[in-house]
């Protein structure tokens, strides 16, 4: 079971967390076509590699938060920190 | 279990019973007796099951898998093939691993009628017909036979038996943060473990075995006792014996399953380790020749082992093939055992042995050219494997290494991951314990390192941890790799995987068909696929599959090794069951009344009273109370929440008047119906939002998504309050009158207090309690919320008080014929995961003209299609059938049109009722539709106009008879979420336990305290007042505590009696500072524990992953996380330097956590405690 460190609670078990995908950012309801607004519901970039995820602490600050993991090495770093040799 | 002794046939010493051995393990002033296959043997303390048998003479303890054949030691070890017996009414134990004990009843698995005269074994002779694949090519097809094919198959099986009636053991789990973990207990992990403490780790030690030594426990008995107890001396250093290391994980999560503790049968450590070394030594590999499992066939370190450790003398008449140390020392060793030494065949001088003769006993070794020797023990020393296991779940491949003839670690890439002694490579017993020493320090280092990384930024800690100091990079010395000759495989054919009778004939013969990769040929013949797993016929099947292919071993390669280690009990895996169950305030009435509990998620419910009909027509004609506890409820403070609730809600919300309630439908981003339920205003800035019973959780969680992700800058505090309330319907054309014979302060007059609106007032003399005029059933009802700890209290003032009214409790059931009655569809039964908006006949709520709400353009778009599914009434033309809910709508071309969602027979109409989704070309009133039933018949259906069955027009709950005059309450005693055991008392309005305990682990229920959650900035004045931050705490001169309980978030804690001050006193200075602050009142809502104990973290350490050293959770830490799988906070506060703990969650689950925490400690004898009358805290 790998940690991820929560930014407020600091490193924790995996299972503490709910994982909330890769962000997407909402277009305007009043001019978004169906395919942008599908894009925005089902689309995400799934990459293997470094992504940026939003993970909710479920059971503890109960905070959402932003993380960069390498999902080969599941290696998590806060967002904005960049690893050695990350895109 | 029915075995009984047959004879009484007592040795006092067994035949082969040699004198005392310098390295022997054995209590020789406790000599017992124990049984076998009925037979007494005897035995002393520290004989393993199989070494008492040998020391009686015993040569066979199984027979094979596949063909019967008799089995006798081979390895002496946990690992060897031929020694699993059953023990009691326990299969596959490792005979020549568990230590024998008096009176065990020890008998050979799945020999009949005897160990020696096996029917089975005909099967060998048979042999030819079982080749590899067997299985696959006979039992295919008919498919139809394969039930028949599986009786076949199950007799072949080899297992123990199962007894239905067996007692549960108490199985147990606890989690371990240690700074470096070693795997194995020999010279290496010892010295490692030594070193790494005196570096300042915390070291777990494993040793699989029962005592540490590794190979020097029959090498130099000695070096090992030495050793062992410079270990035991040494602080730091958690030794656990007869434990394994089953598999290492990311991040050096681990599991081990430690045996023998007290008490119960076997422990799980999960423990995330720091650093890991792994110093597993090296497994003797068998050769492979035909006749190399007779019993008699024994590898070098079987033979040393029996005459050192165990004082067993292993034969008469001995050949040795040896072509290393190991078989030269087995040869003095057996010389020193008095066993005559026949001939020695020496493979580093081309010497070499064609095959063993003899089928229950080994009678001969036959010699190349022929020459046989009789003998009836024959020792081989052909060379090692390195168990390479765990480095290759941290991503080692080992690599093949032709010099030595085994494969070594490839070396890791993870930097906390280390390997030494001999799985590390060859030397003297001081070049091992040199390297061993330096790998110790490299693994403090890395482990210490990894945990002040661990502690950078913790907000438990007071202050930061200090820097590093700059430690030097510890230099590991190499270890060489001594030259072994390549021994496999003999001129002759023999069994390379014991466990599973696979020949190296039948490797050879799955090279043939084709299955010519490592990987291919192991699962088509099932090497290494039992219970050993592989440790000691991989390389054997490689070096076979290579010898086949005409490959080199290396080219070949390996297969991968995974978790676990080695064969682990399902007892084990599952270890102590967590399973939170909720319970509400109102449940010891429930249970007094023959309530019939439902499982509701993890909610237990009344579903009836015995009665759902009878309960319904109490609800039509006079009135009902339902206990409606488990409905979402979340307290919404702030100036911007009608923007908020514009969002999530598809309908409007800007003009919500206080004193009004509204329903409200919400929808996910795909326009799919996600909740629903109503929300009030209670106040300017202050709302009370309820939700689903099953949508609790997940509301809570959107709507916090939303404002921390989306719109970080409303002023909105959401604070959960579900289990803060007792919530209870009072439903029916009596509820008014019920109602209003036990409120104070609010008129129920039709006038003033009118359908959808909210009011706060006493209830039986409770004050605060909310009041909703709403209703699910179609009747007058109101839904009384009440602060929890009285909920008990008004739920029996209700019935007394409407006794004359005729008042009757209903459960789950009554309530969904009620509500279908009235046409009312539930989130999740009458919708489903595609179900939208318009979908659900929720067409007069969406908004479309709003800006924006979660969802909307998915709503446009569907407003304007005429196709889909819609939710209709339907009533089945026979009245008397009820159709099965989920039954399917045939259209006339056959097709599926629909299905019916819900389906009850209605008390008060007399007949079957059902919502359903129909397609949209289906749903017009009048319609008549076929529902195919389960039993395969169809009956008719027919759309009705509305979907209320029952008063469609809604005037049943339009009542204006004249409200009696009010009448006042007592308010009762207050009650915690926990039944107080013993003897009770009051305080403060509280019902407290007055026990009183000295243990040195006491819990003791602390839920009459005073909880208010404070919301604010993090960093603004208020945080200021509250004296502390996230992850802290502090207590002022009147003994409040104030918890940082989350960022921006605190808990103050004070005495019973100082309940309303505080809460004035807080609620005061939120609404007067600058910044946007709020209080809220849990007192009710939450249950709170005091542990307290030197073993205060050691029982929490069984229940929650959180590292409770004091450099990790000192004095004054505040978190949460999961306790026993529920979410909690775990705030340390030691009293009068004991170590204590206070333990918070929400109160529903209180019960379920206190008991779990006595569950815990019951090893360390916890006592209950009850409320400190004298010292508040």
């Amino acid at each position: 079971m790998i940690q991820l460190p929560c930014p407020w609670c600091g490193p924790r078990n995996v299972t503490e967390f709910s994982h909330e995908g890769e962000p997407a950012t909402r277009p305007d309801p009043g001019t978004a076509t169906p395919e942008q607004w599908r894009g925005y519901l089902y689309f995400r970039r799934n990459a293997r590699g470094w992504t940026e995820e939003t993970w909710y602490h479920s059971a503890g600050c109960r905070r959402f938060f932003r993380l960069r993991r390498d999902t080969v090495s599941n290696t998590a770093l806060p967002a904005g920190e960049r690893a050695e040799g990350s895109a | 279990m029915t075995q009984q002794p047959t004879r009484t046939t007592t040795r006092t010493e067994g035949r082969f019973r040699l004198p005392v051995q310098q390295g022997e393990v054995l209590d020789r002033g406790r000599q017992f007796e124990f049984f076998w296959n009925g037979s007494t043997v005897a035995a002393y303390r520290g004989d393993t099951i199989i070494s008492a048998l040998a020391a009686a003479g015993e040569r066979i303890f199984s027979r094979s898998y596949k063909y019967h054949r008799p089995r006798g030691l081979l390895t002496a070890s946990a690992h060897d093939p031929g020694c699993m017996v059953q023990v009691g009414d326990e299969p596959n134990v490792r005979g020549a691993h568990r230590l024998v004990t008096e009176g065990m009843r020890v008998s050979a698995q799945n020999a009949w009628p005897s160990l020696r005269f096996d029917i089975k074994a005909a099967n060998g002779l048979a042999g030819r017909f079982l080749p590899p694949g067997f299985y696959y090519k006979t039992f295919i097809k008919p498919e139809r036979l394969w039930p028949a094919y599986e009786k076949v198959l199950q007799r072949f099986v080899h297992a123990g038996e199962v007894f239905p009636d067996t007692p549960h053991d108490y199985y147990d789990k606890r989690y371990a943060h240690p700074d470096v973990l070693i795997a194995g207990g020999g010279p290496a992990g010892m010295t490692a473990a030594l070193a790494a403490a005196r570096a300042g780790a915390r070291v777990m030690l494993v040793e699989e075995e029962h005592q540490l030594g590794g190979h020097l426990r029959w090498a130099d008995p000695p070096a090992a006792r030495q050793l062992s107890a410079e270990v035991t001396a040494q602080d730091g250093i958690e030794v656990l014996t007869d434990s394994v290391v089953l598999g290492r994980y990311d991040q050096n999560w681990i599991a081990v399953v430690q045996r023998g503790h007290p008490g119960v049968a076997e422990r799980l450590i999960k423990a995330r380790a720091r650093a890991f070394v792994v110093a597993a030594g090296l497994l003797e590999r068998p050769y492979v020749f035909a006749g190399n499992d007779v019993p008699g066939v024994m590898l070098s370190t079987a033979v040393r082992r029996l005459i050192n450790l165990h004082a067993v003398r292993p034969g008469q008449r001995a050949v040795v093939l040896t072509a290393n140390d190991e078989g030269d020392a087995a040869i003095d060793d057996l010389r020193g055992a008095g066993v005559e030494i026949a001939h020695i065949a020496d493979a580093r001088n081309g010497g070499d042995i064609l095959r063993a003769h003899g089928r229950k006993d080994l009678r001969a070794v036959e010699l190349p050219g022929g020459r046989k020797i009789e003998a009836d023990l024959l020792v081989t020393a052909t060379g090692w494997t390195a168990p390479t296991a765990l480095l290759n779940m941290a991503g080692d491949v080992p690599t093949y290494s032709p010099t030595a003839a085994r494969f070594l670690p490839g070396g890791t890439t993870d930097d906390n991951v280390f390997a030494t002694g001999g799985i590390a490579g060859d030397g003297t017993l001081d070049e091992l314990c040199t390297h061993a020493d330096a790998v110790g320090r490299a693994a403090a280092r890395a482990g210490l390192r990894a945990n002040r990384a661990a502690r950078a930024g913790l907000p438990t800690l007071a202050a930061e941890p200090p820097a590093p100091a700059e430690d030097e990079q510890v230099a590991i010395p190499e270890l060489g790799v001594a030259a072994h000759p390549a021994l496999f495989r003999g001129a002759t054919h023999g069994m390379v995987d014991y466990s599973e009778d696979v020949s190296s004939k039948d490797i050879h013969l799955a090279v043939r068909e084709g299955y010519d990769s490592a990987e291919l040929a192991k699962r088509y013949t099932t090497a290494t696929m039992g219970p050993l797993q592989g440790k000691l016929e991989t390389i054997n099947a490689i070096a076979m599959v290579a010898e086949a292919t005409g490959r080199g071993i290396a080219e070949t390669g390996t297969t991968t090794w995974r978790p676990m280690y080695t064969p682990v009990t399902l007892g084990a895996l599952a270890g102590r069951n967590f399973e939170p169950v909720r319970y509400s305030p109102m449940q010891p009435w429930h249970t007094a009344n023959a309530a019939r509990p439902l499982v509701a998620g993890q909610w237990i419910r009344p579903d009836d009273y015995g009665d759902p009909a009878a309960e319904v027509r109490a609800v039509r004609e006079a009135v009902g109370i339902i206990d409606v506890t488990p409905i979402g409820k979340l307290d919404l403070r702030g100036p911007d929440i009608p923007k908020l609730l514009n969002l999530l809600y598809v309908n409007k919300w800007s003009k919500l008047g206080i004193g009004k309630v509204r329903y409200g439908v919400m929808c996910a981003e795909d326009g799919v119906v996600f909740d629903d339920g109503v929300t009030g205003r209670l106040g300017e800035n202050h709302y009370l939002m309820s939700t689903t019973s099953s949508g609790a959780a997940a509301v809570w969680k959107w709507v916090e998504s939303w404002l921390q992700t989306e719109h970080p800058e409303w002023q909105v505090h959401v604070t959960p309050v579900t289990t803060g309330y007792a919530s209870i319907n009072v439903a029916g054309p009596k509820s008014r009158e019920l109602v209003d014979r036990l409120t104070e302060g609010v008129d129920l007059s039709a006038e003033a207090f009118g359908y959808m609106q909210v009011r706060t007032g006493t209830i039986a003399g409770v004050p605060d309690c909310v009041l909703w005029r709403i209703g699910f059933t179609g009747e007058l009802s109101y839904e009384l919320h009440v602060p929890a700890s009285y909920g008990l209290h008004v739920w029996e003032a209700l019935v007394q008080h409407g006794a004359d009214l005729g008042v009757r409790p209903f459960g789950v059931e009554a309530q969904r014929i009620l509500r279908l009655e009235k046409g009312h569809f539930i989130v999740g039964q009458d919708t489903d995961g595609l179900t939208k908006a318009y979908s659900a006949a929720l067409d007069w709520a969406v908004k479309l003209d709003k800006d924006d709400f979660v969802g909307k353009p998915e709503l446009a778009w569907q407003s304007e299609s005429t196709t889909g599914s819609k939710l209709v009434g339907l009533q089945p033309v026979d009245g008397a059938v009820v159709p099965a809910e989920a039954s399917q709508i045939i259209t006339s071309t056959g097709k599926i049109g629909g299905r019916i969602t819900s389906s009850r027979f209605s008390p008060t109409l007399g007949r079957a009722i059902c919502l359903g989704q129909l397609d949209a070309s289906l749903a017009t009133p009048g319609t008549e539709v076929a529902v195919q039933l389960p039993d395969g018949q169809r009956t008719t259906a027919r759309v009705t106009e509305h979907l209320a069955h029952v008063d469609p027009e809604g005037k049943r709950q339009e009542i204006t008879d004249p409200a009696p005059q009010p009448r006042s309450g007592e308010p009762g005693l207050a009650r915690s979420a926990v039944t107080p055991v013993g003897d009770t008392g009051t305080h403060a309005g509280w019902l407290v336990s007055t026990k009183h305990s000295t243990a040195a682990l006491r819990l003791s229920d602390r839920g009459p305290l005073t909880k208010i959650s404070v919301r604010a900035a993090p960093d603004g004045q208020l945080a200021n007042e509250l004296g502390t931050r996230f992850g802290r705490t502090t207590r002022d001169a009147h003994g409040t505590l104030v918890v940082g309980s989350g960022p921006g978030e605190w808990l103050v804690l004070g005495a019973p009696s100082a309940h309303d001050t505080l809460l004035t006193d807080w609620q005061r200075r939120a609404e007067d500072g600058d910044e946007f602050a709020s209080a809220v009142d849990l007192t009710h809502g939450r249950a709170l524990f005091r542990l307290t104990g030197p073993d205060a973290p050691q029982l929490l350490a069984k229940v929650c992953g959180i590292d409770f050293a004091d450099e990790f959770t000192p004095d004054g830490a505040a978190l949460r996380s999961s306790v026993a799988k529920l979410v909690t906070d775990i705030i340390r506060d030691d009293v009068e330097q004991t170590t204590s703990y206070l333990l918070h969650c929400e109160r529903s689950s209180g019960q379920y956590l206190f008991e779990a925490l006595l569950d815990a400690g019951a090893e360390f004898n916890i006592e209950l405690d009850g409320y400190p009358v004298a010292t508040e805290h």
